[in-house]
């Protein structure tokens, strides 16, 4: 089923926009829209979502009469790996400190490629943690801890 | 003469041991990015952006990632003409005849056209510049809030204009760009909105990790999806020193090109990709031998080159005078000036001159330190062309996090970098370009704020945008460019054109 009667790719999109929309269009109701003479922080939100709301309809309704491909391949290993990767940093950079992250986060997102043998993982890893603790912490003298509570 | 006093300002800040240094790192690194494939110039300035708050003053940190723009719009055109592949897409019509002469054993010629176009449509854009940033920021000075709002409304029509794919698309991008651009703390009464409860993100969401998640990131995983290797077509290049004929021929298509790329170069969207496309199909016009466009065409390359480059430069002009990001680079220029605590606007130009005027001068000294280090240094690009595509990525993984986290120290912003790379990435599998949200982005609370005083100006009465004549202009700019954007044969026209791109 490569094609049919109406375009997948576009249907999502449309939908997206529309939840999108309809997200913030509920947060912007918790804050005051105010009044034409003294718009609100919640004025322009509230119209700026309801816009794209209408635009997401559009989309959809569009996409009902056209015919598309679907979506295509997705790389789920990727986007497991490589979106962990800074969540890592993140974790672990208060902890281990910088030196611990940036090794950490390095090896983690080498597996994203099937093609990353282990060994060569690590010896990318280590090389960029020196590297980054040479220019960033030394070079640089980025405020950051090079070793974490974790370690000592 | 003024001009020439502010040029005089402009060198002398410029050409300082420190700013040449952090010009010549900066297309040294650009250049770098443009010949390693799936790294675009936007996600590097957005990850190198935070390093360069702390190697010193805003000059030197503006400069150096001017630099990386233009060093990877060179870059880009490298391994167009090596291996048919553009590490940019301003490039990508230099493939089809750069490749072609390398082919068929004028890989030097084409580099060196390539270089010699950039760097005349370089010297003459920023003459341009020179010429006519002063007067633009005069009339911007004018503007009131009103005129801001409608000249903001006319920057993002014409992005949405200028993207590729839908126009509606592009239109709900800016719209949900504009929105998480409000995200967070409300300048005007205090009040804090639409996080959703996380008040961990502080008063915005943070630019530098929306930029590294929707442009680093999403490129990094769509280049994850297939994981084909390059084939190096040149080891050895020689024969850099075109002929006394190349010269000949590639003279006119660089002018041209030049001429087209300045034009097209101020416009908001990605107007040096297009200055590149339209200065090839006029040369193919022009030529009395368009037979030989495809088979490598001296003129296919300089006219193209030149366009890009000379547009990559004028973009220049919106940002410096009005404020106004013509594409997503210079969006992050913004970015950067307002975490240097500059306010971007026509008041950089009077406030702060050096800053301004220097930056105009570097993009020349950049210009010429392309020009005299990478043609040596062509042997290392090509070496550099090997390196794997896993070997890359973990690399900009660990530097993109090196470089959120070191903006405030706030872990927060790491995960807005994950949230928005998976985002981005199926924004990207949806067909939805990221550049008109990022502009969004910048634009979002600028637009608001001048909204509602503008509003409170004209004591309620939303009819002030229409009855302000040069607001007035201005908005009808911009339904004018809607309105031809939807025309059924200017559609039709405007999908060829990108397609013909990808």
């Amino acid at each position: 089923m490569k094609n049919q009667s109406f375009d997948p790719t576009n249907v999502i999109c449309g939908a997206f926009f529309i939840l999108a929309g309809a997200i913030f269009a509920w947060q912007s109701l918790s804050v005051d829209l105010g009044s034409w003479l003294k718009i609100g922080p919640g004025g322009m939100p509230l119209v700026l979502s309801m816009l794209l709301i209408l635009l997401g309809a559009v989309i959809l309704i569009g996409a009902l009469r056209e015919v598309g491909e679907s979506v295509g391949t997705i790389a789920w290993r990727g986007i497991f790996f490589i979106t962990l990767a800074p969540i890592i940093f993140g974790l672990t950079v208060r902890g281990l400190g910088f030196v611990g992250a940036v090794f950490v986060t390095a090896l983690f997102a080498c597996f994203a490629s099937f093609k990353m043998k282990p060994l060569s993982a690590l010896a990318l890893a280590a090389a960029l943690t020196a590297f980054s603790t040479v220019v960033f912490s030394y070079g640089l003298n980025l405020p950051f801890e090079r070793f974490g509570p974790w370690l000592r | 003469m003024d001009l020439l006093d502010n040029l005089a300002l402009g060198f002398a800040t410029a050409s300082t041991l420190t700013n040449i240094g952090f010009c010549l790192i900066g297309v040294l690194l650009g250049t770098l990015i443009g010949v390693l494939p799936g790294i675009g110039a936007t996600a590097t300035i957005a990850m190198l952006l935070p390093i360069t708050f702390q190697v010193g003053d805003p000059v030197s940190s503006l400069i150096m990632l001017a630099g990386i723009y233009y060093g990877a719009q060179y870059g880009g055109s490298t391994t167009a003409i090596l291996i048919n592949m553009p590490g940019e897409s301003s490039s990508a019509v230099t493939a089809i005849d750069g490749y072609q002469m390398a082919r068929n054993g004028r890989a030097g010629v084409a580099l060196a056209t390539a270089a010699i176009g950039s760097f005349v449509a370089g010297t003459i854009a920023t003459v341009l510049i020179a010429l006519f940033a002063p007067p633009l920021t005069s009339i911007a000075l004018k503007f009131g809030s009103a005129e801001y709002c409608s000249l903001m409304i006319v920057g993002l029509v014409m992005s949405v204009a200028l993207a590729h794919g839908s126009v509606v698309k592009a239109i709900a991008m800016v719209v949900l760009g504009l929105l998480l651009g409000l995200v967070g703390q409300d300048v005007i009464s205090g009040a804090s909105r639409l996080n959703f409860g996380f008040t961990q993100l502080g008063d915005q969401l943070n630019f530098v990790a929306i930029a590294v998640g929707l442009f680093g990131i999403a490129e990094i995983l769509r280049n994850l999806e297939d994981e084909r290797t390059r084939q190096v077509l040149m080891t050895k290049v020689t024969g850099l020193m075109p002929t006394r004929d190349d010269f000949r021929r590639m003279a006119a298509p660089i002018l041209r090109g030049t001429a087209l790329g300045s034009a097209l170069g101020i416009l908001p969207g990605n107007g040096a990709v297009l200055a590149a496309f339209a200065s090839y199909s006029i040369e193919k016009r022009v030529s009395d031998k368009p037979e030989e466009f495809g088979k490598g065409a001296l003129a296919g390359v300089a006219g193209p080159e030149s366009a890009n480059n000379a547009g990559a430069q004028t973009s220049f002009i919106p940002m410096l005078t009005l404020g106004i990001p013509a594409n997503p680079v210079m969006a992050l220029m913004i970015g950067a000036m307002i975490i240097q605590g500059i306010v971007p606007g026509p008041n950089v130009a009077s406030e702060q001159p050096a800053l301004f005027w220097g930056l105009i001068a570097s993009m020349w000294i950049g210009n010429l330190l392309l020009i005299v280090l990478n043609l040596p240094l062509i042997g290392l690009w090509v070496r550099l062309l090997r390196v794997p595509y896993y070997m890359l990525f973990p690399t900009i993984m660990a530097f993109c996090s090196i470089g959120v986290y070191s903006v405030n120290s706030n872990v927060w912003d790491l995960y807005v970098v994950a949230f928005f790379g998976v985002l981005g990435y199926f924004l990207l599998k949806l067909r939805c370009e990221p550049a008109p949200l990022l502009l969004g982005f910048v634009l979002g609370p600028l637009l608001e704020e001048n909204l509602r005083r503008a509003m409170i100006l004209a004591r309620g009465d939303p009819t002030t945008f229409v009855t302000r004549p040069i607001s007035a202009v201005l908005l009808l700019l911009a339904a004018a460019v809607l309105v031809v954007v939807f025309l059924p044969s200017v559609r039709k026209k405007r999908e060829e054109v990108f397609v013909e791109e990808d």
